[in-house]
């Protein structure tokens, strides 16, 4: 809807914002074949908004200190009025926000997102995953539950097996060996700094999508506004349709399945003398932890979780093919599936007691993952021929 | 300033670049210099260091075949009696077998705990239960429950098992024996953990790892 043009007024020779908004949100150009993978984005900003905004209300009432935290985190539950709510969707959220992440990440790399001109989008993007990581252990460890204290007893030893560096820093950052009141009190200002960080990169994220323009299904960029829909109205009512649905699954997860995804153990207070008997991380740290667990050695099972990730990071220079989507490339149609479903079987194996069957899972979940990206990614892109 | 003396005109440039770098250089140690007071706030001054601090532990209570938890320098140190039936499965070559370090080559005990059942007298074994791998803290299997038959040590987080000495399985992912606190023996039923009779110099800072 090109706006007619006249004498920009008070506000907009001050600060264009209505011109960028117009620009950016109203008349920007979408490619017309986007699907609904492609909502995925809204739905992690809105999911964003409403984490910050219930954290914020949740931080008000809660003490972070070893002997009143798990105390304050009940007292919201049970007796600040409608504390229940707020951290039933603060939970909630973490799930909805790990979901999104990965499906959002999984249609990069099935549509070759990260290609160039992307690989920006593609960096900020993984980047902001690894600030969610981060903000999710902290604020898991908030509570004060078992869970909470032992889940991060294990990270923090894992850390601890970094040659040189990972004890002394981890001391310092922690403020001792151990978990203790300085670490709580850390970990809380590192939770709510570390939301607010990813506020900043999100605007990274967005202006870069903004400049590079979204990737869609066919993987050629549209040349002419033939193959263009401006984004309001067509994108702007079929993401908020999608929203609904997506807020109808959230809402389903806060009101009828609070305790779906919650352990048993964090309703017990921690206790430095006892590890639960039935340890488990949360769904979405199950893949890493499975790795963690997978690898007899402690230092190579931390590399070897983290070098999962970074082979995403790698990705755009490990891809060298021109062609984006793995529809139209018949090797990678087969194995990129496969590496979907290791990294699913690996958060499976994560969830269960580590027996043989599951450590003979993990191994080979963990080694299809790497083969996948240091060998059929790099071999396939000089040698494969495209349809 | 000794090129001064010929000032061509690329020569003004050079000088810039030098104030440039000069003054970028110099701003940058000072950031890192300011950066050190704010590391420093993060040293906590309560920090944890290992005390001399012994405490006694009266075992009159203790059966055989059970165990017992009690807290030293913030760790659990776990107490048990051993069964003539423990104390002979620790001895059997196939059970030896499956060990990493049957023979508590690394130094995770005091010296007179160095022996095939970890401990002063084989009847008490008294070990810190803290898993060697990521730190969790080990369950006690009551002899003749599964999965260690001879009563052991299993780790909840990752599978660790230890047997009833705290020596780690060949196959666990812990790398070491369970640590052995300093024990010294007061009277047959009453213990001092902290301090070593039969092994003086030892110290907690110097094993292998807790």
């Amino acid at each position: 809807m090109p706006a007619p043009e006249k004498t920009p007024g008070w506000l907009e020779r001050r600060l264009p914002v209505m011109s960028v908004l117009r620009r950016e949100y109203i008349a920007f150009p979408m490619p017309r074949n986007l699907n609904a993978l492609w909502s995925f984005g809204a739905f992690l900003m809105v999911t964003m908004a409403i984490m910050i905004a219930s954290g914020l209300f949740l931080a008000i009432n809660y003490t972070p200190d070893i002997t009143q935290a798990f105390a304050s985190v009940e007292a919201i539950d049970r007796q600040i009025p409608s504390g229940w709510f707020l951290r039933s969707l603060h939970m909630g959220g973490v799930t909805m926000l790990f979901a999104c992440l990965y499906i959002h990440i999984a249609r990069s790399l099935w549509y070759g997102s990260y290609k160039a001109p992307r690989e920006l989008l593609w960096l900020t993007g993984l980047g902001m995953m690894l600030m969610v990581m981060v903000t999710a252990f902290a604020g898991y460890v908030l509570p004060w539950g078992q869970m909470s204290y032992w889940g991060a007893t294990v990270v923090l030893n894992a850390a601890h097996t970094i040659p040189l560096i990972g004890k002394p820093v981890s001391e310092l950052l922690l403020g001792g060996e151990t978990l203790g009141n300085t670490a709580l009190h850390r970990l809380f200002v590192l939770h709510f700094t570390m939301a607010f960080a990813i506020l900043a990169v999100i605007a990274l994220h967005v202006i870069a999508l903004h400049v590079v323009k979204p990737n869609n299904p066919s993987g050629i960029d549209p040349v002419s506004p033939k193959q263009t829909l401006p984004f309001h109205p067509y994108y702007t009512s079929r993401d908020g349709f999608a929203l609904c649905l997506f807020l109808m699954v959230y809402a389903g997860l806060v009101f009828f399945l609070p305790d779906l995804l919650t352990l048993a153990d964090n309703y017990v207070q921690a206790n430095p003398l006892v590890t639960p008997r039935d340890i488990r991380p949360e769904w979405y740290f199950a893949p890493f932890y499975a790795i963690l667990r997978a690898v007899p050695s402690r230092l190579g099972g931390l590399l070897l979780a983290v070098g999962s990730l970074a082979v995403l990071f790698a990705l755009p220079s490990l891809d060298r093919s021109p062609t984006r989507p793995a529809t139209r490339r018949p090797l990678v149609r087969l194995s990129l599936p496969l590496a979907f479903l290791s990294f699913i079987l690996l958060g499976v194996a994560g969830m269960h007691p580590p027996t043989e069957t599951w450590l003979i899972v993990s191994r080979m979940a963990m080694a299809w993952w790497f083969i996948h990206f240091l060998v059929v990614m790099p071999l396939v892109s000089e040698r494969e021929i495209t349809s | 300033m000794t090129q001064s003396e010929t000032p061509p005109p690329e020569g003004g440039t050079k000088r810039r670049d030098l104030l440039t770098t000069a003054t970028v250089t110099l701003g940058c140690a000072g950031a890192c210099a300011l950066a050190v007071p704010f590391l420093n706030s993060l040293k906590n001054p309560a920090a944890t260091t290992l005390s001399d601090k012994t405490i006694e532990v009266d075992l009159s209570s203790l059966a055989p075949g059970q165990d017992m938890t009690v807290q030293w320098q913030d760790w659990p140190i776990f107490i048990q009696r051993r069964t003539p039936q423990m104390l002979a499965a620790l001895q059997t070559p196939a059970h030896i077998a499956t060990l990493r370090d049957a023979n508590s080559k690394m130094l995770q005990q005091p010296k007179d705990a160095t022996n095939w059942h970890r401990s002063v007298r084989p009847d008490y074994g008294v070990l810190v239960g803290i898993c060697t791998h990521l730190g969790c803290v080990p369950s006690f299997e009551k002899p003749g429950s599964a999965p260690e038959a001879a009563g052991g040590y299993f780790c909840p987080c990752h599978g660790s098992n230890f047997d009833a000495a705290g020596r780690v399985a060949e196959r666990a992912p812990a790398p070491y024996n369970l640590p052995v606190p300093p024990v010294t023996f007061l009277s047959d039923t009453k213990i001092r953990i902290g301090h070593s009779a039969g092994d003086p110099g030892f110290s907690m800072s110097d094993i292998q790892q807790i």
